[in-house]
């Protein structure tokens, strides 16, 4: 039997790494129910593909991908709205799995793109980031992202402290970029954009109303000079 | 004017067994439609050397794949919402520049000697099939309007009616749908008006009752449910050039060359291909029509 003294001590470290976080059954429960139903998409597409039913698989993909990575960024841009408009502290402990699932689909999205799409063209793949401006902001997006999937980490977290918020505010310019990339390539109906746009909007709003309420409410306490 | 022929030779006489399998399978698709009180009597249509040999796309990939935005913007809307659509009574009026004005019903022109007609289809999106449409020149109808000399375009519409077109019900574009040719090009052997695909009436979906078919311009040139067509002195107006147009051009060729402001041009993915294929100026028709453009600036007149 192998007695938690026989562990090397890294892994006994992250073995009591968490202290703070006890999973609680319900709530590792709660976790791979949110697992599973991030990848209900994806089994959806794949399942769609797989029977034919797609005329053209490659672009359903990608637009499927594409679309879910939307999804998955605005819902990791909600849990903190949530949390403080409907007290609901749990939500923070599914952040990370969402955003990290936005960067699993879109990493599938652009996998697609260069594999299935350019089937590895890299002169025409370097040449539509540089030219086609919702190419470039998309990939832009993508760059952004990855060292915020890297850093997602409680190892990350704690080796870069107050940095790591810093670091991880790009998630607002990834979302933004996104969104943008969408709207660039629809090329007439962009109702669907927009619904991204408003949601985005609102929920980036909402944090500049409550720094600059916070702001002014810091500014009312000082005394006058 | 002088008409080449492809170089290559004209398509089997033996109907492909695609071509076959999914004439049964429309059949069936046919038969219960009759059950529903519509008739859909095969086509009658000769073969024609201008068909392409190349392998056809499905009836299924050709009738639920769809740009049609007067049924919604999403390629599987016009599907869905097009089986509103009703196509009987329906008539085409010609006029404008022309010496006999007149409408033409549309079993007149059902009348017209049909033939079959396997064109490759490349749409401005990138994308491209290859379909069998049964249709006439467009040139055996305008001789009949005997266009003056003043007519120098050729203006065709699309029917408005937003009851039965949901996607006119919201102005995504300028309705009704507008297209233009200039007068050479509609005059060209290989422009046709299509009244069917895969040996039946054409589907709502595909531009019932009656579309041009430009096989050498992206696919938007191809106005669909045409109710009007018009001879004119002017250019006409049309939809998507009106819409964005540093997009989209009156001439709108298939041309590798020049690309789209936001996507290449230089290739195209053929429906039921794993890998891309070169798209080919004037979609492969370069040897037909070229010579109509002689002389002209296609970066220029895109």
């Amino acid at each position: 039997m192998i007695s938690d003294k026989t562990l090397p001590s890294p892994a006994r470290a992250r073995a009591s790494a968490n202290p703070a976080r006890p999973a609680s059954r319900p709530l590792a429960l709660a976790k791979a129910l949110v697992f599973v139903a991030c990848l209900l998409p994806l089994m959806r597409t794949a399942w769609i593909v797989l029977n034919g039913e797609a005329v053209n698989p490659i672009e359903f993909i990608t637009r499927s991908t594409g679309t879910w990575t939307l999804v998955w960024l605005l819902a990791t841009l909600a849990v903190t709205p949530l949390r403080r408009l409907a007290d609901w502290n749990v939500l923070q402990r599914f952040r990370r799995m969402l955003g990290l699932f936005a960067f699993f689909y879109a990493t599938l999205h652009f996998t697609t793109y260069v594999w299935l799409d350019q089937f590895f063209d890299w002169h025409a793949i370097v040449k539509d980031i540089a030219k086609r401006p919702f190419i470039t902001v998309g990939f832009a997006a993508l760059l952004l992202m990855t060292p915020l999937a890297v850093t997602s980490t409680d190892g990350w977290l704690r080796r870069l402290k107050r940095n790591w918020g810093r670091l991880h505010r790009l998630v607002y310019a990834v979302a933004v970029l996104g969104v943008t990339h969408y709207w660039w390539l629809v090329k007439k109906d962009i109702r669907q954009p927009l619904i991204y746009a408003a949601v985005l909007t609102l929920l980036l709003g909402l944090r500049l109303y409550w720094r600059a309420r916070a702001a002014r409410i810091t500014a009312q306490g000082k005394p006058q000079a | 004017m002088l008409i080449k022929k492809p170089s290559d030779i004209p398509p089997s006489e033996i109907t492909p067994e695609a071509v076959y399998l999914n004439r049964r399978s429309f059949m069936l698709g046919a038969a219960g439609l009759m059950l529903s009180g519509e008739t859909l009597a095969a086509l009658a249509a000769r073969k024609s050397p201008l068909s392409t040999s190349e392998p056809l796309n499905s009836l299924k990939d050709i009738t639920s794949y769809n740009n049609y935005y007067e049924f919604g913007t999403d390629k599987a809307d016009p599907a869905a919402n097009a089986g509103r659509l009703k196509t009987r009574p329906w008539s085409v009026l010609v006029d404008g520049d022309v010496a006999k004005p007149r409408r033409f019903g549309i079993e007149e022109l059902l009348k017209f000697p049909q033939e079959e007609r396997i064109y490759r289809l490349r749409c401005v999106e990138g994308w491209s099939m290859v379909i069998p449409w049964i249709g006439f020149p467009l040139a055996s109808l305008l001789k009949q309007v005997e266009p003056t000399g003043k007519a120098k375009y050729v203006a065709f519409e699309t029917l408005q009616r937003p009851a039965e077109m949901p996607g006119q019900q919201r102005r995504v574009l300028d309705w009704p749908y507008r297209e233009g040719l200039r007068l050479d090009e509609a005059l060209h052997p290989l422009t046709i008006l299509a009244v069917g695909l895969y040996g039946n009436p054409l589907p709502n979906q595909n531009g019932a009752p009656i579309r041009l078919v430009v096989p050498w311009k992206y696919g938007f040139k191809s106005i669909k449910s045409i109710v009007r067509i018009r001879l004119t002195e002017q250019q006409p107006l049309t939809s998507w050039n009106l819409a964005a147009p540093d997009e989209y051009g009156f001439y709108s060729n298939v041309n590798p060359a020049v690309d789209h402001p936001r996507w290449s041009q230089a290739s195209e993915r053929r429906i039921g291909e794993f890998f891309k294929r070169k798209t080919l100026p004037f979609n492969g028709y370069a040897e037909q029509v070229a010579g109509l453009y002689r002389g002209m600036d296609l970066r220029r007149d895109f």
